[in-house]
């Protein structure tokens, strides 16, 4: 932190860097709730495997799939392509399950959920009652009707509660935990999980196709536009342990679904593992906006703890005229190595990707996208704006491609990154491959202080310094954080805090 | 961490073929540290990342690709720039059709010679900025040049030439394999301009070494091509002083396979580095380039601009890198890579990276692909400009922004004279 203190360079405001200073050191959700737990042994083995299958009640063929994609695992090496440095993760001394004791048997409703999760949900802000909003947002009792938000809560490795659950059944969406989808909807997940993402994919994925305990799934039948928001909140709690969730969402031909996705962390010495697959399958003229304020716990100051963030996210445009779009605010994890991608295989459809990524201390942040243009007049726009302070060091890495037979489509990359203090680091690999000449490609990107040019016009316009530098750095975010819903943009502006309205005129 | 068996054996099996070079104890030690290294590293292969788009196996069989010579009563480029031409025969200097080399303020001798010596001053060069560039990313291609080139030029400036010197190579034989190695040194307040022309051999292998002294100046300009068949692989490893400069522009006409990487550091303060280069191709034709530019010292800049045109299935790649290290402040670095593709077979495949850690910097690059602009061409030809014109003239005028990079005027309108032939040539 002295180096933020005392290295505010010209330019770049005070507050901002306090700001910026501020997520890190005041990671508010770094409590721990004190419950009984389950665990499974420590270290993974096939045993291992067959116990979380059994623990969630499975069918043999899920338990095959399981055991299929350990078998691979064990063969996997661990990627090192990514520009994140940290030491080996012992996968034998993690828990890969742990579960409340409490949950042993599955309440049948919210009310029968341990209170001492309820609480600690509330605490999160992320109260577990259908009448209310996802919280965040001041006078939430006073909104009306139509904001309302579904909420599937996992607590270390299982689903607590789904909220609003039967009004969302009227509408024809399922929405539940990836558990009770085995067990209750199995056609469709045996027909679509791991059809986006193959348990062969790479060492993370198949590391969570072999041990994943819980997550979402998410169903849109044809032509429905989901009433309302569908959110996913996860909490890992217990020590050791790691999180490994699987979502699954489904858009069938001309529905609609927008799907938030939270995460918080205790704070502890220990690193622990996050290892996600989110798979979304969207057909003809459905559309997709999946955002997500990841803001595990980051380690503290010194580097210590936090997070490792290895997350495999893939949406696949199988229908034409499809729609999707990515939105991620990548604030917590002591190591992020995430690639929200796209893969466009309906003629005219759309991917698009937009990106905060803020890396403070010393987290280290390699994440980006990739737009593989499949079919004809496909589309896809990737924004992404990295901020790098302390001795962090923050990457863009992402692929855009054009197939031959992709005719006329269109991309557009802008990635731009603002470094606070001289000791961090924002770096930019991006991959662009072009296989016919129909198809337009543009990539930018810059790395800087705050923009001279803007700030001279700015102050030509008679705005002092201060407020200048206001609206330059409100600006380098804007873009993305206007891409989010209602209620994570407003978590997300408190989490960048780097929007400084107010402060101007 | 022990390479692959299957690269060992590739790089023994081309290491077969080869003999160390006699010489003088420095060069000798030079040469053997140079093939530790192509051991150690192992020579390229596909499933490296550093060559995702561009396959390395013809660069490195032990066996020559063969290429046959191409007749044309065209003169050779830059014929006309007043120069002391150099002439090499498949790689080799050839002493009688050459100029004297005696040209005011420039040293030249052969490397063949130099080597044996028991001392000189390329000694801290030969080789030595080679083994530098290899960090940190491994080029072992170089290293192989180092060890194995018999041929090449060691030139130093020690004050202001007066002609430029100009490189010419011919290709006679169709297995001929050459491998080059020129050292150059340009002393404090100096200045140098290198032509290169002309195909050099079925397959070559090309190591140029630049050491550029306080307030220097380095002029390269060079013209790629013209046989098909030609594989190229080179390297240009520049080291540059305190406010010195390196400018460097090659011209790609034809050649089915060629890399031309070029290793820019950056170690003291206000130098100026530029890499430019524009790219013709047609059908088979695979142009590669790749830049690592480091900056290391305040206030430097450097400039990487990079057209290709493409068509009936030519392929350009191109692998960019802006490095600044910690403390680099002031760096200005840009870099932008372009393709035009004539066609829907054509294809561009890019890597323009930034890796930044200092923060007091204005770093950018972009990258674009596409066709022909419809409106421009529409534009043209309701001015009365018949397609084929039309369409010649977008494609110079794409290309303009890197010739524009050349300082010399005349070299510059040699070059788009040449580009205007090639274009004429395929209506």
């Amino acid at each position: 932190m002295n180096v933020m203190d005392t290295d505010v360079k010209d330019g770049v405001d005070r507050e901002t860097v306090e700001a910026v200073k501020g997520l890190s050191g005041t990671y508010k959700h770094g409590w721990s709730t004190d419950i009984e737990m389950d665990f499974a042994p420590k270290g993974l083995n096939e045993d291992i495997v067959r116990l979380i299958s059994e623990k969630n009640e499975e069918p043999e063929w899920m338990l095959e799939w399981r055991l299929d994609a350990y078998r691979r695992w064990v063969k996997m090496t661990e990627p090192d392509w990514s520009m994140v440095k940290y030491p080996p993760v012992e996968y034998n001394e993690q828990f890969y399950y742990a579960r409340p004791k409490s949950m042993e048997v599955k309440p049948k409703s919210l009310d029968e959920v341990d209170p001492k999760l309820l609480e600690t949900y509330k605490k999160l802000g992320i109260p577990l009652k259908e009448q209310l909003i996802l919280a965040g947002v001041e006078g939430a009792e006073d909104v009306d009707e139509n904001r309302k938000v579904a909420v599937d809560a996992v607590f270390d490795s299982v689903s607590v509660g789904t909220t609003f659950q039967a009004e969302l059944k009227k509408a024809g969406v399922i929405f539940c935990s990836i558990s009770d989808a085995i067990r209750d909807h199995p056609e469709l997940v045996k027909k679509y999980l791991g059809s986006v993402v193959p348990a062969s994919d790479n060492f993370f994925a198949t590391l969570n196709s072999a041990v994943f305990s819980d997550g979402s799934f998410v169903y849109i039948p044809p032509g429905v536009r989901c009433p309302m928001e569908l959110s996913t909140y996860f909490r890992i709690n217990a020590e050791n342990t790691g999180q490994f969730e699987r979502t699954l969402i489904i858009a069938d031909k001309e529905s609609y679904v927008s799907y938030l996705e939270g995460c918080t962390a205790p704070m502890r010495d220990t690193v622990q593992l996050h290892a996600a697959v989110v798979e979304l399958v969207l057909l003809d003229d459905a559309e997709i906006k999946y955002s997500t304020v990841q803001n595990w716990y980051p380690g503290d100051e010194n580097g210590k703890g936090g997070i490792y963030n290895f997350v495999t996210k893939r949406a696949d445009c199988r229908g034409d005229r499809s729609k999707v779009m990515w939105t991620q605010v990548e604030t917590g994890s002591a190591v992020t190595w995430k690639y929200p991608s796209c893969i466009l295989r309906g003629d005219d459809s759309q991917g698009e990707f937009y990106s905060i990524a803020i890396a403070n201390n010393y987290q280290q942040a390699d994440t980006g996208t990739k737009m593989v243009h499949l079919g004809k007049r496909t589309k896809s726009r990737i924004v992404s704006k990295g901020i790098s302070a302390g001795k962090a060091q923050n990457t863009y890495r992402g692929l855009v491609s054009m197939h031959p037979k992709a005719k006329n489509s269109r991309n557009y990359t802008q990635c731009d990154s603002l470094l606070i203090g001289s000791e961090c680091g924002a770096h930019t690999v991006p991959y662009i491959e072009v296989r016919n000449n129909s198809s337009r490609v543009e990539h930018e990107a810059t790395t800087s202080k705050v923009d001279d040019d803007q700030m001279f016009y700015c102050r030509s316009r008679g705005m002092d310094e201060e407020e200048a530098v206001a609206l330059v750095v409100n600006g380098f975010c804007k873009e993305v954080l206007q891409a989010l819903p209602m209620e994570f943009a407003m978590e997300a502006q408190q989490l960048v805090a780097i929007s400084l309205e107010g402060s101007v005129g | 961490m022990a390479l692959p068996q299957a690269k060992l054996d590739a790089t023994e099996a081309r290491l077969a073929g080869l003999t160390l070079p006699e010489g003088g104890k420095w060069a000798s030690d030079a040469r053997t540290q140079a093939l530790a290294r192509v051991r150690a590293m192992g020579l390229p292969s596909r499933r490296d990342e550093y060559w995702k788009y561009t396959r390395p196996d013809t660069l490195t069989a032990p066996e020559t690709p063969e290429a046959a010579v191409f007749e044309t009563d065209e003169s050779p480029v830059f014929d006309g720039i007043d120069s002391v031409k150099l002439y090499f025969v498949d790689g080799v200097f050839d002493a009688d059709a050459s100029d004297d080399p005696a040209l005011a303020g420039v040293e030249i001798e052969r490397l063949s010679v130099v080597s044996g010596t028991d001392i000189h001053w390329a000694k801290d060069i030969f080789g030595v900025l080679e083994a530098k560039g290899q960090d940190p990313v491994a080029r072992p291609l170089a290293a192989l040049n180092t060890a194995f080139a018999t041929d090449g030029l060691v030139i130093r400036a020690t004050g202001k030439a007066e002609r430029p010197v100009a490189l010419i190579y011919r290709h006679a034989d169709t297995a001929s394999d050459a491998i080059l190695h020129h050292c150059i040194r340009v002393e404090s307040g100096a200045s140098l301009t290198v032509l290169e022309t002309g195909p050099v051999a079925a397959r070559f292998n090309g190591v140029t070494e630049v050491d550029i002294a306080d307030k220097g100046t380095f002029n390269h300009v060079r013209a790629q091509g013209r046989d098909h068949e030609l594989r190229t692989a080179t390297h240009m490893f520049a080291r540059l002083g305190e406010e010195s400069a390196f400018k460097s522009f090659t011209l790609t006409m034809n050649g089915v396979l060629t890399r031309n990487e070029c290793v820019i550091e950056l170690t003291s303060d206000n130098a100026i580095a530029h890499v430019a280069g524009a790219a013709v191709g047609d059908g088979d034709f695979h142009h590669d380039d790749t830049v690592f530019i480091t900056h290391d010292s305040l206030h430097c800049e450097s400039r990487q601009v990079f057209k290709k045109v493409l068509r009936n299935g030519a392929t350009g790649v191109f692998q960019g890198k802006i490095l600044v290290k910690e403390g680099a402040q002031k760096t200005d670095g840009y870099q932008i890579s372009q393709a035009l593709l004539l066609d829907d077979d054509s294809q561009f495949l890019a890597k323009p990276e930034l890796e930044i850690y200092a923060d007091d910097v204005a770093c950018s690059h972009g990258s674009t692909t596409g066709a022909i602009d419809e409106t421009a061409l529409f534009y043209l030809r309701s001015r009365g400009v018949p397609r084929a014109d039309a369409e010649d003239l977008l494609v110079l005028s794409f290309l303009a922004e890197a010739i524009a990079e050349i300082d010399s005027e005349a070299i510059a309108d040699d070059l788009l004279t040449r580009l205007q032939a090639w274009l004429a040539r395929r209506r």
